[in-house]
């Protein structure tokens, strides 16, 4: 190199002012850009996620470590009451089973009859494992370690312990972000299972910590949607399947309009420990410009 | 140059034990937020530039995995970066008042900024409920891990300096 590039001390730096301003106009344009489209989303969730997501692989391992060690604590007491309610639950599910099982002959023979397949057994799914949580207090999402390039794509639900986890909201080629049922502002169609009734499931902030989601526009102008009834993804949702279990009416009330219901709903997943979920990977057809009518 | 490559990996490191560690040690649901934290340490004791690039560097991250628009995260951070960096001259390693107060405060910041820009838009009014149940757990916890933290920051850029001023002096 030539002498003169390596004069030191005249260095060009920008002043803290400036770079704040010329970050600030970046930021406010990224902003615009990706509140409306998706046109970042590609390149940038590439990038980051061959720089980020392997060093998650590796410390989420142990963050599960340590969070093992410090739930192990507190867990025994009250894992061997559990233990206990859940061996007489065993029995009491046993029971159910063989009476489920003559019932499920029966279903058959009559699907049958009417040719419907059974929908949520057919659905193709893909485990993967959560490595990383929204580091916020404000939402819930979390992220999985597989991407594109493992078949999965933006808006595939996904599901644990045969309850309605959320659906992935931003998708890179080796991670995927899934965005929580429980998280505040996030909203499913779904209906009540035994009258089929339609209403709207929404995550809120508030509620979280109790371990519940509220639902809403309930229409039951008989009153026969009690608590206990089981709630799974509508029909006429957009962006989920049908037939996912969301969960279980915990209370419920009358609006003020006296013409439709809300109240609370116990989730069927546990949103407090996961660590495995499972992705379904097929996509809720909603090419109605295409269909046949 | 060392000092730098030093501070971006302390920078990364924090972001990854805030993403897959404290989300698994939180108390009661709650996770600190070291990002704020060492956005607001790198403005105080090294200006207004450190504070403003990890700021904007570390949003964009969280954005990108977490955030539902890119750039609002970076804002929000660059900006207390920026006026973290205003107290740099009046900044001593040795007193640990400065440091608490302002990392204290910026968390308020931009937590209540937080709250503004993703729950007040949508008409959730609840400001006391999230005061009391969200952003004080938050802040407490951010506290007591900045006792932790900001120690282990100091040692590590006092060696630095400790170096350079030898290799001065020589």
């Amino acid at each position: 190199m030539s002498p003169i590039v390596k004069q030191k001390k005249e260095k060009f730096t920008l002043s803290g002012k400036y770079l704040l301003l010329i970050f600030t106009v970046i930021a406010v344009v990224l902003m615009i850009v990706t509140y409306g489209t998706t046109a970042f989303d590609g390149p940038f969730n590439a990038v980051v996620g061959y720089v980020v997501v392997p060093f998650e692989n590796g410390i989420s391992k142990l963050g599960s470590w340590l969070g093992k060690r410090s739930d192990e604590f507190t867990d025994i007491k009250t894992l061997l009451e559990e233990n206990n309610a859940l061996k007489e639950e065993i029995a009491k599910l046993t029971e159910e089973n063989t009476m489920l099982a003559q019932d499920k002959y029966e279903l058959n023979s009559l699907r049958e009859l009417f040719e419907l397949g059974n929908e949520y057994d057919s659905y193709n799914k893909v485990g993967a494992r959560v490595i990383a949580k929204d580091s916020g207090n404000w939402f819930s999402s979390f992220i999985i370690d597989k991407g594109t390039n493992d078949g999965l794509a933006l808006d595939m639900n996904v599901i644990a312990a045969g309850g309605l986890i959320g659906r992935i909201s931003s998708i890179g080629p080796n991670w995927a972000r899934v965005t929580a049922i429980i998280s505040d502002g996030n909203h499913v169609s779904a209906q009540v299972l035994t009258t089929g009734e339609n209403l709207v499931v929404s995550g809120d902030l508030e509620l979280m910590g109790r371990g519940i989601i509220s639902f809403s526009m309930l229409k039951d102008d008989e009153n026969v949607v009690t608590e206990g009834d089981k709630v799974v993804t509508s029909k006429i949702s957009d962006k989920y399947l049908p037939g996912i279990i969301v969960g279980y009416i915990q209370y419920i009330e009358n609006d003020s309009n006296n013409l439709t219901k809300s109240g609370y709903i116990t989730p069927a997943a546990d949103f407090k420990y996961l660590s495995e979920v499972l992705v379904i990977t097929d996509l809720k057809n909603t090419d109605y410009e295409n269909a046949e009518d | 140059m060392l000092r730098k490559a030093v501070m971006v990996i302390g920078a990364f490191i924090l972001f990854l034990l805030q993403c897959c560690v404290f989300t698994k040690l939180n108390i009661g649901g709650i996770v600190p937020n070291l990002i704020l934290l060492i956005t607001s340490i790198y403005g105080f004791m090294h200006g207004e530039r450190a504070g403003v690039i990890t700021g904007f560097v570390l949003g964009i991250l969280f954005d990108v995995f977490f955030g539902n628009v890119i750039g609002l995260h970076a804002l929000i951070l660059m900006y207390i970066g920026y006026i973290n960096g205003k107290f740099c001259g009046i900044y001593y390693p040795e007193d640990i008042k400065l440091p608490l107060g302002l990392i204290s405060l910026s968390n308020i910041t931009g937590s209540v900024l937080e709250y503004i820009f993703t729950y007040l838009i949508r008409g959730r009014l609840h400001f006391g409920y999230y005061l009391i149940h969200i952003i004080l757990p938050e802040i407490l916890y951010t506290i007591v891990l900045t006792l932790l933290i900001y120690p282990i920051i100091v040692v590590i850029f006092n060696a630095f300096e400790k170096s350079s001023k030898k290799k001065e002096a020589s």
